[in-house]
């Protein structure tokens, strides 16, 4: 869907690498999807996408550097979701990361974020640096 | 027992129980005080058989898990053992994604792993 579509909600924003600025957009995307009659189950998976998309582009993009910014895109509609997060960091291949659910990384303490934003959009992108991610999560039937 | 900041925690028959008071497990202090307080139960108090109730917890980030696989980790060097319960079916859908359902030792609830416990 291109910019036709047809947002009940968006916002556009620069935000310091701080998650307390993460947790205010993420808390008003909730009260959006609500608004916007999406099922606790989709609210959860995009809760959780957003969660681990914004906190890596804060934590593993910038470093938690104070002169550095997280550019957040999110718009909610009636039956997609876009959340668009760009760091300043110097990005990362999320094909190099090592896969979680193998045996011999089952015990292995992270790397689990990327996995979890693939599992829960239907739709996810990274710019070729990767210090940008777009995901799109369609609602479910 | 005494609760703690994070962790609410009772014996039950020999078995620590110990239930997050936390909704929502994402934030990075959070997450240190419930490792602190937990490594305390194994490393100040002792103890070996605890069991996590996850019955308040509605969401909880990749970091949690981190940390949930480091405990986990914790109580079995110690030759001690960890089982969870309660676990909602969004939270479990995440253990299932992330196959932590393999690593972890998960019962229904109270009751189930108070009897897995006894063998």
């Amino acid at each position: 869907m291109g910019d036709d579509n047809n947002w009940l909600w968006s916002t556009v924003e620069t935000i310091p690498s701080d998650t307390g600025e993460g947790q205010r957009l993420i808390k008003e995307l909730l009260t959006q999807l609500e608004l916007a009659e999406w099922a606790s189950h989709d609210s959860f998976g995009i809760h959780l996408a957003a969660e681990e998309a914004i906190v890596n582009a804060i934590k593993h993009g910038n470093k938690q550097d104070p002169n550095k910014s997280v550019h957040v895109d999110i718009r909610v509609g009636k039956q997609e979701v876009m959340i668009h997060i760009t760091d300043e960091g110097p990005g990362f291949n999320p094909e190099a990361v090592p896969d979680p659910t193998l045996d011999e990384n089952l015990d292995v303490p992270s790397g689990r974020g990327v996995m979890l934003i693939k599992a829960y959009m239907t739709d996810v992108q990274y710019n070729e640096q990767g210090n940008s991610v777009r995901m799109t999560k369609t609602k479910s039937n | 027992m005494s609760d703690q900041k994070r962790l609410k925690i009772s014996d039950v028959d020999g078995v620590t129980v110990v239930e997050f008071k936390d909704r929502k497990i994402l934030d990075d202090i959070q997450i240190q005080e419930i490792g602190q307080e937990f490594s305390d139960l194994v490393e100040v108090d002792g103890k070996r058989t605890i069991l996590l109730n996850f019955s308040n917890v509605e969401f909880l980030s990749s970091s949690a898990l981190g940390k949930l696989i480091s405990l986990d980790k914790h109580v079995k060097q110690k030759d001690g053992t960890l089982k969870m319960s309660n676990i909602r079916p969004e939270i479990m859908e995440v253990f299932a994604i992330t196959r932590l359902n393999k690593l972890f030792d998960i019962k229904e609830d109270v009751p189930d792993a108070l009897a897995a416990f006894r063998g």
